[in-house]
């Protein structure tokens, strides 16, 4: 691991490649050192896949470096893919076979002997909890057993970075807590992981650097408290009963909090940049006695919207036009 | 790792006992070679098949179609009765059949590609022709299952090989590395074509002239100069005359020479061409 800790697990310059005219990538710099995860942070169509598709060698840039554990992913591509695994947003798997005939395939391309490959499989799927669907066609698992699935074939030999390209999107709550917890058992034991996200809690969950991405360029790199901070601590989101009640309320708000007061689309609802646990139950006990109905309040962190809307002026539109690119 | 954010909710993160002991890293295998890959790409195809046996069915209804239509269709009108003809036909219909069914080979790597599986393979440290020709070495298997189909239902219908068995079983071969020569084509398009409808449709322009348009089923004496020129350098028409020639036992080398300079054209233009296709997926 010495070695390892000199020199960072991901390096990238002037990233680019275009897709026709889509500039999917454009110019992405990252430095990702060894051990840690680091979180890609970015709407549909942003160039996550992309860049991650590089990374893992399976796009050649059209212009730029990247280097992954010191090897260059267009001269050493082999060397990069003996030390990485990716996890994609689609099936990575073989839907037809089984969940243990699909390890023990893995297991048996890397090298491993046919006992070894049985007992590395069956020591997977017991870890993750798939031991029950061993034999289960994978196309039958569902969506949360599946994602576990990809991600068990990605580490049957422990790679030094693996790469989960939105890992949990579409998956329940619970599923995505499954997850959660692999990947910080992956982290402790020492592999560097690259996330892509569309969730800045998850980010805020795992990564101890996230990168915002949009339009396939870096906007904001840092911290989670450091891209919280840019976009004011939290929020608190209040719901009234009516309406018409709205106008003032916000006033109310505004005088109190001294912040500014978002109208959300829902005609009861505002949000107000402040996580002042104070100011903040102090303004709702002065909406309350000033006859406004009150329904629901909560302090939360700022989403990916607001970090979006601060960062770049408008909000994180699902640029689903562009996806098809993405994933091309 | 995890210092941050778990005070929202309130819990320390667990990590899970056994998940770390089987992500606790160990020594990884050193690389295996080319041909031990290709056969784990070759047992992957053999499970597909043992999961999803409906995709024998091409294999097996193809050939029985084909033998019984063209016998009993052409059979009076051009030797007088099927018997007589099927002793002609036989070899060429199973030709005709195996060269169809190579068509597969394209839509199983087409699918491969769509459902995302391919990425898995090319992330990988492996010898990468393998994935191709593993799947290869699992067609193999169904086209001597097709062609054990054909040879039977031929020698019920009265087909009687004058080179007997070594003869049949030496066309089988000759027709096993002719198809596996061909099928590089299939990959090559399986990966150029977006879609399995277009593959199929580029496939079939390709596989109905070079197969009927061949001495298949009738003399190409009788045909017009510019066809019969067509046929007479088509790889199907020297492959199906060298298969008569062994199953019969009347076999001229030249045909069989000719047949393997086509496989060998075939790998050396599409192989390549396939690997380059393979490594600029995008």
């Amino acid at each position: 691991m010495t070695q390892l800790d000199s020199i960072p697990a991901i390096e990238t310059s002037g990233l680019v490649k275009h897709f026709g005219e889509t500039r999917a990538v454009d110019g992405i710099d990252l430095t990702v050192p060894a051990g840690t995860v680091f979180g890609v942070l970015g709407p549909n169509g942003a160039g996550k896949t992309t860049a991650v598709r590089i990374l893992a060698t399976l796009l050649e840039p059209d212009a730029g470096h990247a280097r992954v554990l010191g090897h260059d992913i267009r001269r050493e591509a082999d060397a990069v893919r003996s030390r990485v695994s990716l996890t994609g947003q689609f099936a990575s798997v073989d839907e037809d076979l089984s969940g243990a005939e699909n390890l023990v395939l893995i297991a048996r391309l890397l090298g491993y002997s046919k006992t070894q490959s049985k007992s590395r499989a069956a020591e997977l799927l017991d870890a993750f909890g798939l031991a029950d669907a061993a034999g289960r066609q994978v196309k039958r698992y569902s969506g949360g057993m599946r994602r576990r699935m990809d991600i068990a074939a990605s580490i049957v030999a422990t790679p030094d970075v693996l790469f989960l390209d939105e890992p949990t999107t579409g998956l329940d709550p619970r599923s995505r807590n499954q997850v959660w917890d692999i990947v910080r058992a992956l982290v402790a034991g020492g592999t560097t992981v690259l996330l892509t996200t569309q969730y800045l809690d998850e980010a805020d969950q795992l990564a101890d650097r996230i990168a915002v991405i949009d339009h396939g360029k870096v906007i904001a790199e840092g911290t989670s408290s450091e891209l919280k901070a840019s976009v004011g601590a939290g929020a608190v989101h209040i719901r009234l009963r009516e309406a018409e009640q709205r106008p003032t309320a916000e006033k109310l708000l505004m005088d109190h909090l001294g912040v500014d007061v978002y109208l959300e689309h829902d005609p009861v609802a505002l949000t107000a940049h402040s996580a002042d646990a104070g100011l903040v139950s102090g303004a709702i006990s002065e909406l309350t006695t000033s006859g406004i109905d009150v329904t629901e309040f909560s302090l939360g962190q700022p989403t990916l919207d607001e970090v979006f809307l601060a960062l770049t002026g408008r909000p994180a539109e699902d640029e689903t036009d562009e996806t098809t690119e993405e994933t091309a | 790792m995890t210092t941050h954010s778990d005070h929202l909710h309130g819990t320390q993160p667990v990590v899970d006992q056994k998940l770390l002991a089987a992500i606790s890293s160990q020594q990884r295998p050193s690389k295996p070679g080319a041909m031990s890959t290709s056969l784990t790409f070759g047992w992957r195809a053999l499970l597909k098949i043992k999961h999803v046996p409906e995709q024998l069915f091409d294999v097996t209804m193809f050939p029985v179609m084909f033998t019984l239509m063209f016998t009993f269709l052409f059979g009076g009108a051009l030797a007088g009765s099927p018997r007589e003809y099927v002793q002609h036909l036989l070899p060429g219909i199973l030709v005709l059949t195996v060269t169809m069914i190579t068509m597969y080979t394209g839509l199983g790597i087409n699918k491969d590609i769509r459902k995302g599986v391919f990425d898995r393979f090319r992330s990988l440290p492996i010898w990468r022709p393998a994935v191709l020709v593993g799947a290869l070495f699992g067609d193999v298997l169904r086209y001597t299952l097709a062609s054990l189909i054909v040879i039977g239902l031929g020698l019920l219908l009265g087909f009687r090989p004058d080179g007997g068995a070594v003869g049949v079983i030496a066309a089988v071969a000759l027709l096993l590395v002719f198809a596996f020569s061909l099928s590089w084509i299939w990959t090559a398009l399986g990966m150029i074509m977006r879609t399995e409808e277009s593959l199929m449709a580029v496939s079939m322009m390709i596989l109905f002239p070079l197969t009927f348009i061949s001495n298949v089923f009738v003399d190409p004496a009788t045909m017009p100069g510019w066809l019969e020129a067509f046929v007479n350098v088509n790889p199907i028409t020297h492959l199906s005359t060298a298969s008569r020639g062994l199953m019969h036992g009347d076999v001229d080398t030249a045909q069989v020479s000719w047949v393997f300079i086509a496989c060998a054209i075939f790998v050396a233009v599409f192989g390549p061409l396939t690997m380059r296709l393979f490594r600029k997926k995008e």
